[in-house]
């Protein structure tokens, strides 16, 4: 079952086509991986998913449902949340506030109450013990190392408790420790449901954690299937060597 | 959530060295000042000296309201005397047309001033609030001049160039600053307790996200157009009141001293030098620039002189402290705290294991950096979000102290 569909996307920056016409499906319950050489597609197809960037034409989907061009704070009401290729996070909150950021409110009285309250603490220290960054949390998130950001991005991502989870590039500058460290909180949220989708150029990285993995290639959809069967896709290593895309030759 | 055998990153947890002076300190300090405040005009009744006083409540009013919009969000807004204006016209028009007598009546027309202003400020501040940066502060002083220009011209409601003049209480001379004062700092107190309760918000810390990266707060769920109008409407409230007391101080409103860019320069000036986005800078700022301020026009009469010397000390403080005095002495006060916490795990032996991404992050430089508050961008700097300088691998910088931390 899928939890993401893409159909049809198309995306231009002046002369250049990010998407063309690309469709594909993502499933549910399942750690995608996206792959793709530079400038396939990945991180604009990201960005249309998650409202940062219209799409020229076709359309997005959640669970059958169109959520086409709405606005990031639509998307995430949703239930997605997403990661950057470049860490954003608030670097002149604390650690703790940064993950407080995240947490959901409604209502005018909920708003106007402190920030901090009990229960989205505990959850908040909760969410901080689960990617080790606890003892940190009274600290300027902008003081922390660039895996150390890595880690707060996704530590506030998963406080929202979104369904699905976009990661654009979570192995880029991390050691492998800090990669060790973030591929085992991936499969702890995965085990309890959450859905993942993860860009990322670490093959090794991928193949080792991913249930499905697609592949993109001049702003299209190339393949898809389990890891061992993408990577011994010919088309694949064509792609990513750049002799151009010929499936099934 | 699984929280077992969880590794935590980094090294050895570091000794948190707080941003901030002790809450008793803070609270004890607060305490003082307002004492100290209260007690001003009462050790010092001579009317000048009062006068002064009087004129730096309405600028602190203004400046703490200021700084709940520009200083929490980072939108540095040049056009608030629009609402300045505003305000007084409010409060001279009610006065003019309902035929109200001079005296402790017209500070009731206070709140009507800063509701006037506030509700002025959501259709505009809906418009504004759509660009940012350098865009958004050209448009921000174009507002400003529009209601100069509509003061100047609509001449049936504000008689034009002319201006309005107010009815004089019929206080006497020693008595007369006094409940102007008074009134000011009651309204400064109140100001400063919204401030507060902003700062502490759930409201507020989305603000403070939108201040550091609005697109990232936006994916957040955060709505950013709702939390950036409701700090604007609530900036222009105070704003609007600073102005309702102004009126009746002078007793006379004209469209280039109410509608005055020199306001917007003088309130933008204090808030950075005293510390933009923290509690106590619009404060600290109010009440030694306003005062000084004072004692040019006095020396010096009424030729601006003062612009002079505010653009020194701008130059000044963004040379030597640029994020204003409040984070500058509270990083040199934490930059201590940090060495000595530094030499004291260094003694037990726990300090710098070497190992990857694991120096202390207290007192380090935030990618994002501290830049100087030059009145264009988000307060903190101009380094992108989340930075891109710090590598695990590297050791980190341990300067102590660096980069803007205060929020007091």
């Amino acid at each position: 079952m899928s939890v993401i569909q893409v159909t049809d996307l198309k995306k231009s920056y002046g002369g250049i086509r990010a998407l063309a016409g690309c469709s594909m499906s993502f499933e549910d319950k399942a750690i995608n991986g996206l792959i793709g050489p530079n400038g396939s597609g990945k991180t604009t197809l990201f960005n249309v998913i998650t409202g940062y960037e219209t799409a020229d034409s076709g359309q997005v989907s959640l669970r059958g449902q169109d959520i086409t061009n709405a606005k990031p704070d639509k998307v995430f009401e949703h239930g997605i949340g997403r990661t950057f290729q470049i860490t954003r996070i608030f670097p002149q909150l604390t650690v703790l506030e940064n993950v407080h950021v995240a947490a959901q409110r409604q209502g005018f009285v909920a708003q106007a109450r402190g920030w901090d309250s009990t229960a989205e603490r505990e959850r908040a220290m909760e969410v901080l013990e689960f990617v080790g960054l606890a003892r940190l949390a009274p600290e300027i998130a902008g003081d922390l190392s660039y895996g150390q950001q890595k880690l707060l991005e996704f530590a506030f991502i998963t406080m929202a408790q979104p369904s699905v989870i976009l990661l654009d590039e979570p192995a880029g500058g991390v050691n492998p420790s800090l990669l060790q460290h973030i591929s085992e909180r991936i499969r702890a949220l995965n085990s309890e449901g959450v859905t993942f989708i993860i860009v990322e150029h670490d093959m090794e990285f991928v193949m080792r954690l991913c249930d499905h993995v697609l592949v993109m290639h001049q702003g299209s959809a190339l393949t898809s299937g389990p890891p061992e069967q993408v990577r011994a896709d010919p088309a694949v290593l064509e792609a990513y060597l750049g002799a151009g895309p010929k499936k099934g030759s | 959530m699984t929280t077992t055998e969880i590794a935590p990153v980094g090294a050895a947890a570091p000794e948190h060295v707080p941003y901030r002076p002790p809450r008793a300190v803070r609270y004890g300090a607060t305490a003082g000042l307002l004492v100290l405040l209260i007690a001003f005009p009462l050790m010092f009744p001579n009317p000048t000296v009062t006068s002064i006083g009087v004129f730096t409540m309405i600028y602190l009013v203004a400046a703490i309201g200021w700084n709940i919009f520009s200083g929490f969000s980072g939108y540095i807004s040049i056009g608030h005397a629009a609402y300045y204006g505003l305000g007084q016209y409010t409060v001279a028009l009610i006065t003019i047309h309902a035929h109200l007598a001079a005296g402790w009546g017209l500070f009731g027309l206070l709140p009507a001033a800063g509701l006037v202003c506030a509700l002025a400020s959501i259709p505009i501040g809906f418009l504004l609030l759509r660009v940012r940066k350098h865009t958004f502060i050209v448009l921000t002083i174009a507002v400003m001049f529009i209601f100069q220009l509509l003061a100047f011209n609509l001449t049936a409601l504000t008689n034009g160039s002319g201006g309005l003049t107010m009815p004089f209480p019929t206080w006497t001379g020693d008595f007369f600053n006094m409940p102007f004062y008074y009134v000011g700092l009651l309204c400064a107190v109140v100001a400063g307790g919204v401030a507060w309760w902003v700062r502490r918000s759930k409201y507020g810390l989305g603000l403070f996200a939108i201040r550091d990266d609005e697109e990232r707060a936006r994916g957040l769920g955060i709505k950013v157009t709702r939390t950036k109008l409701i700090a604007y409407a609530a900036s222009a409230f105070f704003v609007g009141i600073a102005g309702g007391l102004y009126a009746p101080f002078v007793g006379s409103v004209y469209p280039q001293f109410g509608f005055d860019p020199t306001f917007d320069l003088a309130v933008a000036v204090l808030v950075f030098v005293g510390g933009i986005g923290t509690l106590s800078g619009p404060v600290l700022g109010a009440l030694v620039l306003i005062p000084l301020q004072q004692y040019f026009y006095l020396q010096f009469g009424n030729a601006n002189l003062y612009l002079i010397a505010y653009g020194v000390l701008f130059i000044l403080i963004l040379r030597l402290l640029p994020g204003g005095i409040v984070p500058g002495v509270t990083k040199a006060w934490r930059g201590r705290l940090v060495a000595r916490a530094r030499a004291r795990q260094e003694l037990a032996g726990a300090g710098g294991t070497g190992q990857e991404g694991t120096g202390p992050p207290g007192g380090t430089g935030p990618p994002g950096g501290t830049g100087p508050p030059g009145g264009t961008g988000p307060p903190g700097g101009t380094g992108p979000p989340g930075g891109t300088g710090q590598k695990d691998s590297g050791p980190k910088d341990t300067r102590p102290g660096a980069g803007q931390k205060d929020r007091a």
